[in-house]
């Protein structure tokens, strides 16, 4: 299967990001790009792994290692990292709850944004500008060491006017 | 998550000692997204807390499962958060209950140690203008309900025999039905769309819709997803006057980001020549829709034979102000347009409950600071939109009910929150309800209707077919 793929979409080679979904189909959106890479992965050493640091609504720090090719969402999930909320429509960009903030040497060498992800990411609470939508980041080996954050919760004293 | 928690906490339901009798018990009152994402919170951060979510239908997630349109399935995710939320040990759902009505909010203050009301918004703002009840004039919150299988909506039986509806509103939620009234109905035979709904709208002889506006484009308050969604419905084309969008252009650069791309999108559509597939496309379409805007309506105006709206008087409007506060002032000037149906989507709006919980009744909210009610004793909180009114994606209910649990557990920390004494939680409330004839609809109750819609769904290529009826909700729930 992967031969076909490769064969199928010319423009994996030149890097390309695949949408596998339509719009009004359920389901995740999955990157073709970074299946692919994975799954070629599995051959190789087992020792590839990133180490990135979350930082939760909390301030709260969390280490952990992955492998290239899971996106952030993915990460978060499958870590069970304590992070309120994250990730509502499961990575069908259809919510900005896995809104993430980058530092911004990390920002700027992330794929550029396709309009579907902007569109919700702007409406996503606490938008810096190198914020991006987690469930389309993919690991890569570049992030080894990058630390990535959450909007930090808003907490007033008692008496005090709303948050947000 | 559940099995890990059970874990952790030794008063694992139904085994050896029940949640200990003297544990923190918080009632919820509202199935929906707020009701739920409270709950979560709560349940996540304090390992002793028991939350009970009490829901007037016996079908859990509110607007999730009667809002949110049939052909955005992956906004309705949520409802598997949800699903694990109302599974774990130390949280349990009871539909069918009706509070105000079958039990009291002071004899849930009695049975738990902090209430939170959640219960939305179930009315909607009114237009006040003369014909507002004349057929064929229907609530944006009616509309959505009906299609979406709301069972107080079932016998809504809208009129679709006429060529132009007008929508007043320009929101996402106006933006949804139009999205429904122009959608092939291939493309809706998929979604969890209720039968009878896609029965009208295949029978539908609505060819344009417009969406009408009282301000200008850059008060536009639907989002880029849902206006990009008009634009690339297949069989439509726009439909707009250039005259709306004169000075526009010019605004984009000081234009924050959100706004710039809307408004960027906004103008390639309504004035800019398309190119040569887009104009063949948009020739051969056979159904129109456009944003109409500085216009307010001013009266619905009857058929020849009194009964039902045959057309909408429109005054015209210009803007004064700046920036960010603009408002719309009439000129004089009025526009007659023939329609058969009138949709108003201006906003839901939230009822009081019981006469035990506070109300602004100008604002109709819950008045409140950061989710706790004021002006009554301690232990009552509100979150989602009847705390903050009715605006806003589930992201932002999520939001807004993290922030009410953290004030609710705050409160409980500094003992502001008298969590000392030992309540009855739900068993007082059982036994209450067991009184007046009134039996709760469980969680695993709700999952045999969940399985039986989706039965009934997949015999018909949908992902479910909803139940339209509380008989039979009920009836499928207790079998």
């Amino acid at each position: 299967m992967l031969d076909e793929l490769m064969v199928e979409i010319p423009c994996i080679s030149i890097g390309g990001k695949i949408k596998t979904w339509t719009p009004n189909r359920p389901g995740r959106a999955i990157s073709i790009h970074s299946a692919l890479h994975s799954n070629s992965l599995r051959n190789s050493s087992l020792e590839d792994k990133v180490t990135i640091h979350f930082v939760n609504q909390a301030g709260i720090k969390t280490t952990t290692t992955v492998t290239e090719g899971e996106t952030l969402l993915d990460v978060v999930i499958k870590k069970n990292l304590d992070i309120s909320g994250f990730g509502a429509c499961e990575g069908t960009l259809a919510c900005s709850t896995c809104h993430i903030i980058f530092d911004k040497t990390f920002y700027e060498k992330l794929e550029p944004m396709v309009d579907e992800e902007m569109d919700m990411l702007d409406l996503a609470y606490g938008l810096t500008k190198t914020s991006r939508l987690g469930c389309q980041i993919t690991v890569r080996k570049w992030m080894d060491g990058m630390t990535v954050q959450v909007p930090q919760e808003v907490r007033d004293t008692v008496g005090s006017e709303g948050s947000q | 998550y559940a099995s890990s928690h059970c874990i952790y906490f030794s008063g694992a339901r139904g085994l050896g000692t029940s949640p200990a009798a003297s544990c923190p018990k918080v009632c919820i009152v509202g199935g929906g997204p707020a009701g739920f994402y409270t709950a979560q919170h709560l349940v996540k951060t304090r390992p002793d807390v028991q939350v009970d979510i009490y829901e007037r239908l016996p079908v859990p997630f509110g607007l999730v499962r009667f809002g949110v349109a049939p052909d955005h399935p992956e906004v309705k995710n949520v409802m598997n958060t949800f699903t694990q939320t109302a599974q774990h040990a130390r949280c349990s759902f009871h539909g069918n209950v009706s509070v105000g009505k079958d039990v009291t909010v002071q004899e849930l203050q009695e049975a738990y140690h902090a209430v939170v009301l959640s219960y939305g918004a179930e009315g909607n703002r009114t237009l006040g203008v003369p014909g507002e009840d004349l057929a064929g004039v229907h609530s944006a919150k009616d509309f959505v309900g009906w299609y979406n299988g709301l069972p107080t909506n079932r016998d809504l039986r809208p009129d679709l025999r006429c060529e132009t509806a007008v929508i007043l509103g320009q929101g996402n939620v106006a933006l949804d039905v139009a999205r429904i009234l122009l959608s092939p109905v291939d493309i809706l035979k998929n979604t969890d769309i209720t039968q009878p709904a896609l029965d009208t709208l295949a029978e539908s002889s609505v060819r344009r819709v417009l969406i009408v506006g009282r301000r200008g484009p850059l008060q536009l308050a639907c989002t880029i997803k849902e206006l990009r969604e008009m634009v690339n419905l297949p069989g439509t084309r726009p439909e707009m006057e250039a005259s709306d969008f004169e000075c526009i252009a010019k605004m984009l650069k000081v234009l924050p980001r959100p706004r710039k791309r809307l408004t960027e999108l906004l103008l390639k559509v309504a004035v800019e020549t398309p190119e040569e597939t887009e104009l063949e496309r948009r020739n051969s379409a056979k159904r129109a829709w456009g944003f109409r805007f500085f216009r307010s309506p001013v009266e619905i105006l009857p058929s020849d034979d009194l009964t039902r709206a045959a057309g909408i008087r429109l005054a015209v409007n210009r803007l004064e102000g700046e920036g960010e506060d603009v408002w719309a002032v009439t000129t004089g000037e009025v526009e007659d347009v023939e329609c058969g149906l009138v949709i108003s989507s201006i906003g839901y709006k939230s009822l009081p409950i019981d006469p035990a919980v506070p109300f602004d009744p100008r604002k109709h909210i819950i008045p409140n600071t950061m989710g706790r009610v004021q002006k009554c004793a301690a232990g009552l909180y509100c979150s989602g939109w009847v705390k903050r009114g009715p605006t806003g994606v589930i992201a932002t209910t999520m939001n807004d009910s993290f922030d009410t649990a953290r004030t609710l557990l705050h409160d409980m920390d500094e003992g502001t929150l008298d969590i000392s004494t030992v309540k009855p939680g739900s068993a007082g409330v059982t036994t209450i309800l067991e009184k007046r004839g009134v039996k709760p609809v469980l969680f695993s109750d709700w999952e045999k209707i969940d399985s039986e819609e989706s039965k009934r769904g997949e015999a018909r290529g949908k992902p479910r077919e909803k139940l339209l009826d509380v008989g039979e909700m009920l009836k499928v729930a207790w079998t």
